[in-house]
């Protein structure tokens, strides 16, 4: 009957509004607004940094961008760039991208595909855990102890006293990698079993499967966890300051090879310097260096986000 | 029938497989072993490191400056009170900050956005957890300390003080504690949530009712972690917190002060940059082993958390 429907209609339309708890009442409305807010000031602190960032440094690169990205460091804010930090910045990358990729994928294979439930392997996990949760400070001291206390004939002779582009690159590369081993380790993980069965049936070692099955599945997401790992590393300071960034600026032309063992810098480290500096002229030169550092930073995690959503296989 | 041309015939030989392969797989193992072995050794040098430097500090320091007016490298007063307590006003200041901002945002995300809203803002939310700590410093000596601090809390406040340091580590350390607390409520099973709803819950009383106490560990285990980013946060104390050449011990926010990660950059580069054969100089990796221990110690107990999660669902 007509009537029968409809009430069964209704009472199954008011079940599942009930289930979905969309029960509205003012105070509901109130608790999800406060709940907005707080939301939205987390989000919006960085939009008011940058917007008050870039207030300063707009203009100033407007009117001297070409002298600001190309000129070195001076005690002159006029003369004043921030050109050895960017390359400085980028040599840092190179030794991250050479040193700690490499390594990181490797122990990520290790433990994934190698590692049997040994106490040994158990322990080798937990400790990688824990490096990756050490201050960044920390591995600066230990930057500083054995590279460029250590290790001074090697990572910087002569006036260098250590603190060079090589003793830094190490450092970081250091700090970085537990990040790829953890984040590699994921991809791998997220590979199903078949897959390497498959390889297993048909004869192939472990390391052929490996190579030939499980890499090339877990290729986006190594891939995403290294570069996110690399726009990490791009706006360290503290293990920097640590190793001797502050104090040495780079004064070699010619590329990253002639530079190793001589002084160096880092477009956040730069950053540091000049933020110190009392002149308003320079706490301007430091705005506009943020603006290019959130920037470059930006572009590097938007590169990440973007490769994920597009190379993510669902398994 | 004619006979197959292959011989048939299995020899240990044939089962034992091709030696070049074998050599191959063995050393692949052992090379990547190596790898994760390297692992170790960065935490034995860590910890070799900062405990060899650590007791040739205690060897050399009179015992009786660890206990003293203030830190004074320089003038061999080495009072760990002042850093402890500079580290621990301002871990304290960021939490009580980034705590009510971090239950609100994961709350908001994980129980009230619609799915496309979240897929949206949960990246914004995770690219905002990669700002540089040297520009939030910035930010507080530029805006926060004289625009928020000094309004808020009178002209007698200088401008390097411990509070905008406070407040400048808990804005930056928020958006990656959101991120994991949103994470552990997410992972709260649908199924608890409607059990609520059909019993006529409306949405708040599921989400305080419900959800926060099934991913209370979680969410505990994201407040820990931010705690001890919080404590290892070295450049924004560096660059607003005041205390260069050195402080008093001083337990008023409003004032200047040093932790423990800007006494440390001190000690290397900065204003108390000592070398030589006195104890000023050692002094950073008994800071250092400090530091290093409260991390750690922080970090296990976030992780014992953690494990607790996985053990309930």
């Amino acid at each position: 009957m007509a009537v029968t429907e409809r009430i069964a209609e209704a009472t199954r339309e008011e079940v599942r509004r009930s289930l979905s708890g969309r029960r509205r009442d003012g105070r509901e409305t109130a608790f999800s607004l406060v709940l907005l807010l707080t939301l939205v000031v987390a989000l919006a602190v960085l939009v008011v940094l940058l917007l008050d960032v870039a207030r300063t440094a707009v203009p100033l690169l407007k009117e001297r961008g070409g002298q600001v990205l190309g000129n070195g460091y001076s005690s002159l804010p006029q003369n004043a760039g921030i050109k050895q930090g960017l390359v400085g910045s980028l040599y840092l990358m190179v030794f991250v991208l050479v040193l700690a990729v490499p390594l990181g994928i490797g122990a990520a294979i290790y433990m994934e595909e190698y590692a049997r439930d040994t106490k040994l392997a158990r322990f080798i996990n937990t400790n990688i855990r824990n490096l990756a949760g050490v201050p960044a400070i920390v591995y600066g001291i230990l930057g500083f102890a054995v590279f460029v206390q250590l290790l001074k004939p090697v990572t910087g002779p002569g006036t260098v006293e250590g603190k060079s582009l090589l003793a830094g690159g190490l450092t970081i590369s250091l700090m970085v990698l537990p990040i790829i081993i953890i984040t590699t380790q994921e991809a791998l993980r997220s590979v199903p079993k078949s897959i390497r069965e498959g390889g297993f049936g048909v004869g192939a070692t472990r390391w052929e499967v490996i190579r030939s099955h499980v890499l090339p599945s877990a290729a986006p997401g190594i891939l995403t966890g290294s570069v996110l790992a690399m726009a990490r590393a791009l706006g360290e300071t503290a293990p920097l300051i640590m190793v001797g960034a502050v104090t040495g600026f780079l004064a070699t032309p010619g590329g990253i090879l002639a530079s190793l063992q001589q002084r160096f810098t880092s477009l956040p480290t730069l950053i540091f310097a000049y933020v110190k500096k009392p002149e308003p002229q320079f706490q301007d030169l430091a705005a506009a260096a943020i603006l290019v550092l959130m920037v470059l930073i930006f572009v590097v995690n938007l590169g990440a986000i973007l490769m994920r959503n597009r190379y993510e296989r669902k398994w | 029938m004619a006979q197959a041309a292959i011989d048939s015939r299995i020899t240990t030989e044939v089962l034992r497989g091709n030696p070049a392969r074998l050599r191959r797989e063995r050393a692949m193992r052992s090379l990547f072993f190596s790898a994760a072995f390297l692992s170790v050794v960065i935490s034995a040098g860590i910890v070799f490191s900062l405990a060899g430097g650590a007791f040739d500090f205690l060897r050399k320091v009179n015992l009786s400056t660890l206990w003293s007016a203030g830190w004074f490298p320089r003038n061999n007063l080495f009072d760990v009170k002042t850093i402890l307590a500079g580290t621990v006003i301002v871990a304290a200041i960021a939490m009580v900050v980034a705590a009510p901002l971090v239950l609100g945002a994961a709350l908001y995300l994980s129980e009230y956005a619609n799915p496309r809203a979240r897929r949206f803002l949960k990246p914004i939310l995770e690219t905002l957890a990669s700002v540089p700590s040297v520009v939030m410093g910035f930010f507080a000596l530029a805006v926060i300390s004289p625009d928020i601090v000094q309004r808020f809390f009178g002209s007698s406040v200088p401008l390097f003080n411990l509070m905008a340091a406070g407040l400048g580590v808990g804005l930056l350390v928020t958006p990656l504690v959101a991120s994991v607390a949103e994470d552990a409520m997410h992972a709260v099973p649908d199924a608890l949530r409607e059990a609520a709803f059909g019993l006529g819950a409306r949405r708040r009383t599921s989400s305080i009712r419900v959800v926060v106490p099934a991913a209370v560990s979680g969410i505990t285990a994201s407040i820990i972690l931010g705690i001890s980013r919080a404590v290892g946060e070295t450049m924004i104390v560096a660059i607003v917190a005041g205390g260069t050449g050195g402080s008093l011990f001083n337990l008023n926010p409003l004032r200047g002060g040093q932790t423990m990660t800007a006494a440390i950059t001190a000690l290397a580069t900065g204003s108390d940059q000592v070398r030589g054969a006195g104890p000023a100089y050692p002094s950073l990796f008994f800071v250092g082993l400090l530091l290093f221990g409260m991390t750690l110690g922080l970090n296990l107990l976030s992780e014992r958390f953690v494990r607790r999660v996985r053990r309930q669902f």
